[in-house]
This record gives structure tokens, C-alpha cells and sequence, in this order.
């Protein structure tokens, strides 16, 4: 029953040609708005809930719009300090809990996982569509809560300032947080099953393609640290509603500790949000140079390292905060363990590129800019794991512009990436080449004008969530505000032109890009119902180009 | 507003250190951005896909490499970090001759006190050259006190001291800012402080002269009648207070006391204010839990007054607690014993 590959069959770019499939399709077997609501189909789910990550990526967006509008002046002329205050606690709450935490492995996740492992759906497809409603769910009651009246917390929900001294919605924002956890759990848990149980014959786990191994450390990291955010958010509840002494010195609670909860889930977040991007930059850089990834078990291997490392680090966002200088030493040591797995990424990349095949498709000026951009991200970081400088740039644009290099620069060029990679994939059509490149070079500009200056004003000693500041931060200022409107223009042109080519795009072809693992030699463009008309068997490492124009076994795949 | 400056001052002794080490890290960065553009741009150039049936060779990967690209990072990683823990070191301890000045942030203004009784808010001042100690606290959420010129930076926490210390190198009036997010007013929470020479800062300290901190501690020690247990010739109610600041205490592990067997505590700034505030939490060794003596809390010894008391039990030398005024009556635990949690 099953076809048997000897060696992955990539298609020749003969499959550019459009017209192949024509039959029923994921897309096409069933239209009604009910079938998308109610369907348990992987695929679909990832796009439910691409849609609904654009949608808050959007209002994340002009959120950010405000704040660097305000900040073009040192005066607050444009908004009051409460609305200030509130707008960044929106972009950051959504931004980071909406649109970082679940993008990669909720969209792009959803839709490859199966497919990459030859299997027919995730593991748990009705509690699969469950987590997009509890999505939904908690999205529905933070955005009630931003939108009737705000928050002022700041996305960290500091104590005691956000349990006793506040009186805005931060009930209602830390019960829609704590409902959204569950849908990362829920992710993480139906991602970890599938991977161990749904591989298909013969797709052992050092046979996997590298994003899969990036979800399963991601998973590993959401199963046991979203808990943690969950009960430090329902005691930030107790404490507000009940007056139980948790944070609240005066109540004889402890302020430090709600620290130390905090990032005990939020640093290892991080790596929820950069260690997808960075699995999908692996299939980007070995497809687009025909390469096989440089150092696979490392690679897989280093995933697992930042995962598990990730969980140590957290005081390090706590140096100023009057920890102990020994436990700052050890926190501050252990964060430079993060470091280290992070370089074999960068550099088994370059190796990997080293006497390949080069083509410049737009998913790979992404793959470029990931690169470029997480590199300087990482490395800014150590500035911060650094003891001797880290109490100087503590709460400055400096940490601002390093996180978002990290968060924008890698998590969502990343994903951009992917999208542009697996849009193909997913709705069986190519999107304006020429515009998709555009906006890969537009979003690497405007990133770099709108974070570059930061670091620089940062040094100088601008301290974050400042409505006003002093004369001679302005320069740097107005130059960040420039470079986010570019910014703004190269995300508009996706927003535009992908869903544009959904109806009249270019027909793809199968295997458009000369890809090597299953979803893309196996399945149509876009996939049939149930992906794969017969469950394949592997015999051969993911990435494996030397077949690629073998005519027979390119048949064979169809 | 075109001035436009890239580089903040450096004004303490401990900011060219910083600053080295910045310039370090900076050439780390550099260098590593630099390799990674680079080799894009090179590979990129080199290795353009020619045909579309090209396939290149197929590495699949080089143990010396890997373990190359490993262990040179590590090492520099160990470099930097140890770097990193000297400058930490001379940013976190204070010389012992430095001046003490408390600090108290509250939404949303800095209160400073001077051991001569000087107070100002949002500013400070400073003698060029002399170290200056801060110890820092909040009436109500976090703040963080930071002075960009000098490099320090501390949170003011509440419910606890936090310290910082500085010795300026350079006379002129420096930015102070809180870097913790406080609520509405936040980015007003900022202030000023002026090095200047001694002759001009002996000058403003006499202009501003009141009553010391430890005198007026003083006078809070008989007014909230601490003397009537703590007296000097007799412990049998409470431990004597003469020469405890920085002794170590060995604590009673009692029925109930929350430390182990054997423990004992450095007498800190933060020992003293948490023995005011909630006796409970630590028993001196020969007394009983809970403790007899009453909880202060703010609405008896407000922050700005638990500095002076400590800096009147800092100055206390042998023999000179004063003696029991004998019409005053003892006052007794207020209500339940105040344990902290
Ligand atoms: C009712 C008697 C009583 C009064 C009044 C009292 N204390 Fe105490 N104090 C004690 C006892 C008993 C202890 C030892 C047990 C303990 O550690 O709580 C103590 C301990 C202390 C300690 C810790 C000393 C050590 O060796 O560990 C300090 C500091 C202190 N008191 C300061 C004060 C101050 C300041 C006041 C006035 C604002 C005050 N006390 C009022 C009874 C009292
Ligand atoms: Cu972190
Ligand atoms: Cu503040």
C-alpha cells in the first residue's frame, strides 16, 4: 500500500508548470463558513488561526504607531500619559501573548507538521480546534479589556503596581492571559503526541526535517512553562480581588518574587517565539541552496540545548532588582550557556551555504535578514548577560531595541519566511515575486532604521515606557519614527498582495521550489483532504539534493 | 535640538570601566556582524545557483568545525562574563569611607536625606571626588533609581533597601531618571544631581542645615518608647542595640521561629528595618516568638523615619543608650503578632 522512497524525490522545476492536481483539495472539498468553523483538518486550523494572528498583528501595529508617534516630540503632545502608558501595554500584551508566542507553531506549525511527518492530521484534531477557540476565547477578553478602557501594567504586570495601586482592567487582561495559556499548552502537548506517535513508517527522529525538531523543543518549553505564567497570574488576581498578602509588601508579600515567577515562563516565551523561526530558516536555507543542513544532529541538538537552558536564565532580568550579587553572577553565567547554541545555528547556516546552490527567491531574503538581523540581536544580548554593563542599559531602549531584533527581526522576518515559503503549499498559488521581494528588502531597511537608533539613545540612558524625555534623545527618536513607517510599508504589501494571490496568483505546482521532504514531494499544491493518498515511507536523511533530477523517482513522487 | 550627542558623559569612577568593557563587547559585535554579512554576501556572490538543474556537493557536516564553532564562543562567552563580574564587583561595593544618603521613591517624585537632616526631592548633590552611598527604598511600587552618567542603577523596592554607590569624577549637573515603570507619571519621576567642589557644598549643606538624621532618630527612639524595652543596662525585656550594626545575630529557633537551628543574620540596614517592621520574622537568640515587641508599620514609623532610627542605631556606641524615662508605660504588641508571612 505504501510507495517506497529510496531517496527523498524532490521535483525537477518542471513542476513550476501550472495545472497539476485539479481534483478535490483541502480548500475546495468543502466551502461552507460551517466547514471552516467546525473543521478538524490541521491545515485549515493553521489558517484559522493565521487570520486571526494577522488581525491582532494588525492592531499590535497601530498601537506601535502611536507610541512612535508621541515619542517624534520630547514633550507628550499628542496623548495624555495614561493613554501613553496604555497603548504600550497593548502593543506589548498583544504583540508578545497574541501574535509571538503562538505565530510559528500555531499557523505554519499547524499546517507542515503532519505533512512533514507523513501523517494525516496532528495527533488530537477536535482538541486541536479547541485551542483555537480558547484562542479566541482569551483574545476576546483581552481585547474587551484594552479596548474598554486599557491597562497601564506594562505587558510584565510588575507588582505591587498591578495588584494594588492600579484601578484600570487588569483583571479582565490577566483572565484572558490566563485562558490563552491554555491553548499553548494545548498546542504544545497535541505536538508533542503527534511528533512521538504519527512519524510515518520509516521517519525516525534523525530523518525528521529540522522546523519539526524546532517545534518539539518549542513544545516541550510551553508544556512546562505556561503553567507558571497561568498561577502567577491567577495569585496577581488573588491578591487584587481578595487582598491575600502574595507581592504586596504592605500585605506582607513579596514584590521580588512575582519577578522571579514571571520570567521564570516569560524568558523561556522567547524561546517559544525565536526557536520556530529558527526550524523554519533550516528548511529555507537547505532548500534555497540545495544543501543538505551543515551538522544536522548538532542543529537539532542545539534546539533542545536552548530549550532546556532557557529555563535557567531568568534572573537575569532581575540584576537591579537587588538580588543576591552571588545569584546574579550564577544567572548571569548560565546566560551565556543560551549563547552558544544560538552561534552553531548562525554558523552551521554559513556552512551550510558554503559551495551551495544559491537561488534568491523571497523566502530567502528573508532567510538573509533572519540571519543578519538575529545575529545582531544575539549578539546585543550579550551587553545584557554581561554583569559589568547590564546595570547601565537595565530598562533602557537599549533592552527595547535588543528584544525587538530578536522578536521582530528574527521571530517575524522568520515567519515571514515561512509564510512566503509554504503559501505555495497552502493555497496552491505564487504570490507578485517582485512584490514579495519588495517587502523582504523594505522590512530589512525600515527594521534596521526603527531599531538601530534605539540602541544608540539607549546607551545614552533613555529609560523605556517614557511618554516625555529630555531634548537631545529627539534626533534618535525622530529617526526610529522614520524608519517605522517604512517598516509599516513593508508590512502592508503582504497584507495586500498574499491574499490577493490567493484568488489570482499563479498556479504553483507541487513542488515549486525544489523542496526535499514530504510535505512538498508528497502532497499537492495546495494538499487533498487528507494529505497523502497513500502513507510514505522513508528510508533517507530530509535533505538529500543529489536526486533532485532524477526523472524516475520525481514520477514516482506524483 | 540638532545636538545630537552618540556618547553619554562619564562622570564616576566606575564608568570607564564600564565603558571598556562596553567598547569590548562593542568589538565583539562587530567582529561577529561583520564575519556573518560578510560571508552572506560572499557565499551569495560565489555561489549564485547557474542552472537550474545545479546541484551542488553535499557536506553533511565536519566534527572539527563543529567543535571549533563551540568552543571559541565559549571561551570568549567565559571572558566576557568574568570581565563582566570585576566591573560588577567595583559597581556593587561601596567604599567604606562613603557618605550615607537615604533615598525614599514614591509615585512619582525622589526624596533624598543627608546625614545632617538635609532633604531634598528630585535632586541630589554631590562632593567631587568623595564616594556617596545610597541606600534606597519605596513608600509604594517598584521604581529604579539611575544615574545614566555615572553607570549605577538600583531599584527601590518596597518593603526592603537596595544600594548603590558612586564617586563622581567630574564637576556638573547629571540626569536622574526612575527606569522602572511606576504608573502614570513614570517619565516625570526624574531629577537632577550637581557634583560640586567641597567649599560650594559645605556652603549649600549649612544653608540647608537641620537637626542630623541620627538626632532626630534619636528622638523617635524615646518618642516611640523603644527605650522602655531596649534598655541599655538591662536585656531581660530585648537585646541591647548598642554597636549591632554589621555584628552577626545569632537567631533563637523557637516553637514556630521560621529559621533553622543554628542560623544567624547579618545586622544590615535591611535586618534592622525588618526587625522594626515585623519583629516576628527573625528572633534574636533568647527570646521568645512571637516576638513581645510591637510591628511597626508605616502609619507609626513612616519610610523617611525608619532611616533615621537606623541611623541613630548605627551610631549607637557602648554605654550610650538612654536611660528608661520612668513615666512612660510599655507598650504592648499591638493586637496579633505581626509574623511576616
Ligand atoms: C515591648 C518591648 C519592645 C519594644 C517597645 C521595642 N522592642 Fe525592639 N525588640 C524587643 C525584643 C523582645 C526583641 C528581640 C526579639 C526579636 O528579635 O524580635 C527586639 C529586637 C529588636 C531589634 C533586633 C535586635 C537584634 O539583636 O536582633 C531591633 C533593631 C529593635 N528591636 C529595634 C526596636 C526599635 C527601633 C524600637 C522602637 C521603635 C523597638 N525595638 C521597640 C522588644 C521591644
Ligand atoms: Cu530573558
Ligand atoms: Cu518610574
Amino acid at each position: 500500500m505504501s510507495t517506497i522512497i529510496t531517496s527523498a524525490p524532490a521535483l525537477a522545476p518542471a513542476s513550476k508548470e501550472p495545472g497539476q492536481g485539479g481534483g478535490v483539495d483541502y480548500l475546495n472539498h468543502e466551502t461552507s463558513i460551517a466547514s471552516w468553523l467546525l473543521t478538524l483538518d490541521h491545515k485549515r486550523i493553521g489558517i484559522l488561526y493565521l487570520v486571526a494572528m494577522s488581525a491582532m498583528f494588525v492592531l499590535g501595529g497601530f498601537y506601535a504607531g502611536l507610541i512612535r508617534a508621541e515619542l517624534i516630540t520630547p514633550k507628550g503632545d499628542l496623548m495624555s500619559s495614561d493613554f501613553y502608558n496604555k497603548s504600550f501595554t497593548a502593543h506589548g500584551v498583544i504583540m508578545v501573548f497574541f501574535v509571538l508566542i503562538p505565530l510559528v507553531p500555531a499557523s505554519l506549525g499547524n499546517f507542515m507538521l503532519p505533512l512533514m511527518i507523513g501523517a494525516k492530521d496532528v495527533a488530537f484534531p477536535r482538541l486541536n480546534l479547541i485551542s483555537w477557540y480558547v484562542y479566541m476565547i482569551g483574545a476576546g477578553f483581552t481585547l474587551v479589556a484594552l479596548i474598554g478602557g486599557g491597562v497601564d501594567t506594562g505587558w510584565t504586570f510588575y507588582t505591587p503596581l498591578s495588584t494594588t495601586y492600579l484601578n484600570s482592567n487588569v483583571l479582565l487582561t490577566a483572565t484572558g492571559l490566563f485562558i490563552l495559556g491554555f491553548s499553548s499548552i494545548l498546542t504544545g502537548l497535541n505536538f508533542i503526541v503527534t511528533i512521538h506517535r504519527m512519524r510515518c513508517p520509516g521517519m525516525d527522529w534523525f530523518r525528521m526535517p529540522l522546523f519539526v525538531w524546532a517545534l518539539y523543543a518549542t513544545s516541550v518549553i510551553q508544556l512546562l512553562g505556561t503553567p507558571v505564567i497561568a498561577i502567577t497570574l491567577a495569585l496577581v488576581g488573588v491578591e487584587r480581588l481578595l487582598g491575600v498578602g502574595i507581592f504586596d509588601p504592605r500585605l506582607g508579600g513579596d514584590p521580588i518574587l512575582y519577578q522571579h515567577l514571571f520570567w521564570f515562563y516569560s524568558h523561556p516565551a522567547v524561546y517559544i517565539m525565536i526557536l520556530p523561526p529558527l526550524g523554519v530558516t533550516n528548511e529555507l536555507i537547505s532548500t534555497f541552496s540545495r544543501k543538505p543542513i551543515f551538522g544536522y544532529s548538532m542543529m537539532a541538538g542545539a534546539s533542545l540545548a536552548i530549550a532546556i537552558f532557557s529555563f535557567i536564565v531568568w534572573a537575569h532580568h532581575m540584576f537591579t532588582s537587588g538580588l543576591s550579587p552571588y545569584a546574579a553572577m550564577f544567572f548571569s553565567l548560565l546566560t551565556f550557556s543560551v549563547a552558544i547554541p544560538s552561534g552553531i545555528k548562525v554558523f552551521t547556516w554559513l556552512a551550510t551555504l558554503f559551495r551551495g546552490s544559491i537561488s534568491f527567491d523571497s523566502p530567502m531574503l528573508y532567510a538573509y535578514g533572519f540571519i543578519g538581523l538575529f545575529t545582531i540581536g544575539g549578539m546585543t544580548g550579550l551587553f545584557l548577560s554581561t554583569l559589568g554593563t547590564d546595570i547601565h542599559f537595565h530598562d533602557t531602549y537599549f533592552v527595547v531595541a535588543h528584544f525587538h531584533y530578536v522578536m521582530v527581526g528574527g521571530a517575524i522576518v522568520g515567519f515571514m519566511g515561512g509564510l512566503h515559503f509554504i503559501w505555495p503549499k497552502m493555497f496552491g498559488r505564487m504570490y507578485p515575486e517582485f512584490l514579495a521581494r519588495m517587502s523582504a528588502i523594505l522590512i530589512f531597511v525600515g527594521f534596521n532604521l526603527t531599531f538601530f537608533p534605539q540602541f544608540l539613545v539607549g546607551y545614552l540612558g533613555m529609560p523605556r515606557r517614557y511618554h516625555e524625555y529630555p531634548n537631545e534623545f529627539q534626533v534618535l527618536n525622530v529617526f526610529s519614527t522614520a524608519g517605522a513607517t517604512v517598516l509599516g510599508v513593508g508590512y502592508l504589501l503582504p497584507l495586500l498582495y498574499l491574499p490577493w494571490s490567493v484568488f489570482f496568483g499563479e498556479k504553483a505546482g507541487r513542488n515549486p521550489w525544489g523542496a526535499t521532504t514530504l510535505d512538498w514531494t508528497h502532497t499537492e499544491s495546495p494538499p487533498t483532504p487528507h494529505n497523502f493518498e497513500e502513507t510514505p515511507v522513508v528510508t533517507g536523511e530530509p535533505y538529500k539534493y543529489d536526486t533532485l533530477f532524477n526523472k524516475e523517482s520525481a514520477l514516482a513522487g506524483h | 535640538m540638532w545636538d545630537f550627542p552618540i556618547w553619554p558623559e562619564s562622570a564616576s569612577t566606575v564608568a570607564p570601566s564600564v565603558e571598556a568593557l562596553y567598547l569590548f563587547i562593542v568589538a565583539l559585535n562587530i567582529g561577529m556582524t561583520a564575519l556573518v554579512f560578510g560571508l552572506l554576501v560572499l557565499f551569495s556572490v560565489l555561489y549564485y545557483r547557474r542552472a537550474d538543474d545545479q546541484v551542488p556537493p553535499q557536506y553533511h557536516g565536519s566534527m572539527l568545525l563543529e567543535i571549533g564553532w563551540t568552543a571559541i564562543p565559549t571561551v570568549i562567552c567565559l571572558i566576557v562574563f568574568a570581565w563582566g563580574v570585576k566591573v560588577y564587583a567595583e559597581l556593587v561595593v561601596p567604599p567604606a569611607d562613603s557618605m550615607d544618603v537615604y533615598i525614599v521613591g514614591r509615585q512619582w517624585m525622589w526624596k533624598a536625606q543627608y546625614p545632617g537632616g538635609q532633604r531634598e526631592i528630585n535632586a541630589l548633590h554631590a562632593v567631587l571626588g568623595k564616594p556617596v552611598k545610597l541606600t534606597i527604598t519605596s513608600e509604594d511600587v517598584l521604581h529604579s533609581f539611575s544615574i545614566p552618567a555615572f553607570r549605577v542603577k538600583s531599584d527601590a523596592v518596597p518593603g526592603r533597601y537596595t544600594t548603590l554607590w558612586f564617586q563622581p569624577t567630574q564637576a556638573g549637573v547629571y540626569h536622574i531618571f526612575c527606569t522602572e515603570y511606576c504608573g502614570t507619571e513614570h517619565s516625570r519621576m526624574i531629577g537632577k544631581i550637581t557634583v560640586m567642589e567641597e567649599g560650594d557644598y559645605q556652603k549649600w549643606l549649612s544653608e540647608k542645615a537641620e537637626l542630623g538624621d541620627a538626632l532626630q532618630g534619636r528622638k523617635l527612639f524615646a518618642k516611640l518608647q523603644c527605650v522602655t524595652c531596649h534598655a541599655g543596662e538591662s536585656q531581660a525585656r530585648a537585646p541591647s542595640l548598642e554597636e549591632i550594626h554589621m555584628k552577626r545575630i545569632p537567631l533563637s529557633f523557637d516553637k514556630g521561629s521560621p529559621v533553622a537551628p543554628g542560623a544567624t543574620v547579618l545586622a544590615d540596614e535591611n535586618y534592622l528595618r525588618e526587625s522594626i517592621r515585623y519583629p516576628s520574622a527573625k528572633i534574636a537568640a533568647g527570646y521568645q516568638y512571637p516576638s513581645i515587641m510591637p510591628a511597626y508599620d508605616e502609619s507609626l514609623v513612616s519610610e523617611d523615619e525608619m532611616f533615621q532610627l537606623i541611623a541613630y542605631i548605627k551610631s549607637l556606641k557602648k554605654g550610650q543608650t538612654p536611660t528608661r524615662n520612668e513615666h512612660t508605660t510599655t507598650p504592648t504588641a499591638l493586637g496579633a503578632p505581626a509574623g511576616r508571612p
